[in-house]
């Protein structure tokens, strides 16, 4: 099977690519990336390792046009004769994947969480009611696209670099245009943290965010915050996690002086290992914890930071 | 500004999830159908708001059955004009996406605008399927949305930050959190809901692409291990050793 994995290397190689690649190759068949951005060759050239046998790159395309990137991909997949045709479920792909399963009549499958199962017919894992069940999805047209959810494979390398091609996507003009990019400097970016300190209303005030902020910075986390405290302004609007805001799954998800309402619950619901601080022991939250702590966050938080300070301070 | 918002039913979020049918069926027993959080609170009231302002008329439109009748009164009590069903059980967002692309593209729409996602199967799929098929740009997840004239100015997340864009009208946008605030229908609203216009439209012929075929649970977390508030060591060492996240 042709297999072609389109990539957005904005100013770096995301995990998240790796894990697409990683994908394909679990997969089996003929890998082809197709990139847009500004990563430079050799850079792209080490997705060889995970499986690609060649990349072709658009460095003209503007991925804030989704019907530029959508011909380019289009134009690539038919150069390749690809069969499938995988995205990582990012801000790109949940405009791109879309556009191209109308242009190609392929049918898409987003949030992938497993290979496909292709025993009778092609069917494939999802999540869905926000991380409250997963369903299985079956595609009836011959050329097929599968959106990954982040975080469900890790990369695996299993060769080496491979060769990286100016591709034209005869992209056409853009109908749209970046007026402003505002990043704050520092931080790290929430959705691609693999470590994420949260807190609730259990905090009382934004005043108090210091000691969530000392344990994120011990542990080198990314900060979140439930609906409310996102709401009354305590915290800035891109921290709010859950149903309504943006869903994450990291490998740790620390949740201080947050209640566990369902609708939190399904934005962090996929996270590897979950611990709670509450000082209430019948909070819901214990229920879909790994580890638990009934305690004062006052209190409990400064100490969590101090053992994870003396812990990396350790050799391991 | 004529300006067109796509409603879908969605399961009320406290709703108990579980199948039936050998698991092929999404259990309908004591559910109560919402209108899409991200439809209702976001596109719809942003909608309205530029409307108000701007002046035009506002349509939902919905792919759904005489059922969802009542998700399309909650939204026209919220303040839409009119409304349109497409009479169709909505089979993938495929089908769904060429049902409205056939009707927008008859009516002429400055906007047309749909939630981030359903909160049941979070595809985020339907609004640039709507886009590609109706050959227009598309801005997805917009945190902010202004109209100048004829162009559109929209904020998104992306990574670590904010993006601000521009596009001319027509175009096709999908609305997350920060686009409005939610508003509650008032009796006046509710009222005139009722004799406001709906249009029952039939479907075009389109195939579906996709299909569910099978549910699940997922597996139920193993018992929660309480930690001593007094022994945070512990947790670190948990975590490093058994958890093996840090
Ligand atoms: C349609 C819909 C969508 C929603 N979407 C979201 C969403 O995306 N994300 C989201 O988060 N919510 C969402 N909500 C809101 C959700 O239902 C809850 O109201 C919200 O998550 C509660 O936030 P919280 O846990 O911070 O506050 P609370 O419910 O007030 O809980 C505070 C917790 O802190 C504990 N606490 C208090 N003091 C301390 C202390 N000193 N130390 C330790 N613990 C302490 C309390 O025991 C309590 O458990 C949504 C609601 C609806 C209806
Ligand atoms: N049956 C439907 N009728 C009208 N609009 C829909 C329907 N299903 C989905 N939509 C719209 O498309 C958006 C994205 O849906 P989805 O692609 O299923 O995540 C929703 O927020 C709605 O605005």
């Amino acid at each position: 099977m042709n297999i072609l994995v389109y990539i957005n290397s904005s100013n770096h190689l995301a995990k998240s690519a790796l894990e697409a690649v990683t994908y394909a190759k679990k997969i089996g068949g003929t890998i082809t990336v197709v990139a847009t951005g500004s990563v430079d060759d050799s850079t792209l050239a080490t997705l060889g390792e995970y499986g690609a046998e060649r990349v072709l790159v658009d460095r003209s395309v503007a991925t804030e046009d989704s019907q530029q990137v959508t011909r380019m991909i289009a134009k690539a997949a038919e150069s390749t004769g690809a069969e499938l045709i995988i995205f990582s479920h990012d801000l790109v792909a949940k405009a791109v994947a879309s556009r191209l399963s109308v242009r190609l009549k392929a049918g898409l499958i987003s949030g992938a969480v497993d290979v496909p199962n292709t025993a009778n017919g092609f069917t494939v894992k999802v999540n869905v009611f926000s991380g409250k069940a997963f369903g299985f999805v079956s595609v009836k047209s011959p050329k097929k696209i599968i959106s990954l959810l982040p975080n469900s494979f890790q990369p695996e390398k299993t060769g080496s670099a491979c060769p990286v091609e100016a591709f034209d996507g005869a992209a056409g003009t853009a109908a749209i245009k970046v007026v402003e990019t505002k990043i704050p400097e520092g931080e790290i970016p929430l959705p691609e943290a693999e470590l994420v300190v949260s807190a609730g209303r259990g905090l009382k005030g934004p005043e108090n965010w210091g000691i969530v902020e000392d344990l994120a910075k011990a542990l080198g986390a990314a900060t979140a915050c439930s609906r409310p405290v996102a709401d009354i302004g305590w915290r800035p609007h891109h921290e709010h996690v859950g149903q309504t805001g943006v869903a994450i799954r990291p490998n740790l998800y620390i949740a201080a002086g947050i209640s566990g309402a369902i609708q939190h619950l399904a934005g962090v619901n996929g996270s590897k290992v979950i611990v709670v601080i509450n000082t209430d022991p019948e909070a819901p939250f214990f229920k879909a914890a790994d580890y638990g702590v009934v305690g004062d966050v006052f209190e409990v938080l400064p100490k969590l930071t101090e053992a994870v300070k003396k812990f990396r301070s350790t050799p391991h | 500004m004529k300006i067109l918002v796509c409603i879908s039913k969605s399961p009320d979020t406290t709703s108990k999830i579980a199948f039936t049918d050998g698991n092929k069926q999404f259990d309908e027993n004591g559910v109560q159908y919402i209108v899409n959080p991200y439809d209702e609170w976001y596109a719809l009231v942003r909608g309205l708001e530029l409307k108000e302002t701007l002046g035009g008329n506002l349509t939902i439109i919905t792919v759904g059955s005489a059922a969802d009748e009542a998700i399309i009164r909650k939204a026209l009590a919220i303040g839409a004009d009119d409304a349109v069903r497409i009479d169709a059980d909505p089979k993938d967002a495929y089908f769904t996406a060429v049902q409205i692309a056939e009707y927008a593209k008859t009516n002429g729409f400055d906007l047309i605008l749909t939630g981030k996602e359903t909160i049941n199967y979070n595809g985020s799929q339907v609004a640039g399927m709507i886009a590609e098929a109706m050959d227009l740009p598309f801005v997805s997840l917009a945190t902010k949305l202004d109209i100048n004239g004829t162009t559109a100015r929209m904020e998104q997340e992306i990574v670590g930050g904010v993006q601000v864009v521009e596009a001319s009208l027509p175009l096709v946008v999908s609305c997350a959190k920060g686009m409005a605030e939610q508003r509650i229908p008032n009796m006046r609203g509710i009222m005139a809901a009722r004799t406001k216009p709906l249009t029952v439209v039939a479907p075009a012929a389109v195939e579906d692409l996709t299909a569910y075929v099978e549910y699940g649970l997922p597996a139920a977390k193993s018992a929660v291990k309480m930690i001593d508030p007094n022994n945070m060591d512990e947790l670190v060492a948990l975590l490093h050793n058994e958890a093996k996240v840090i």
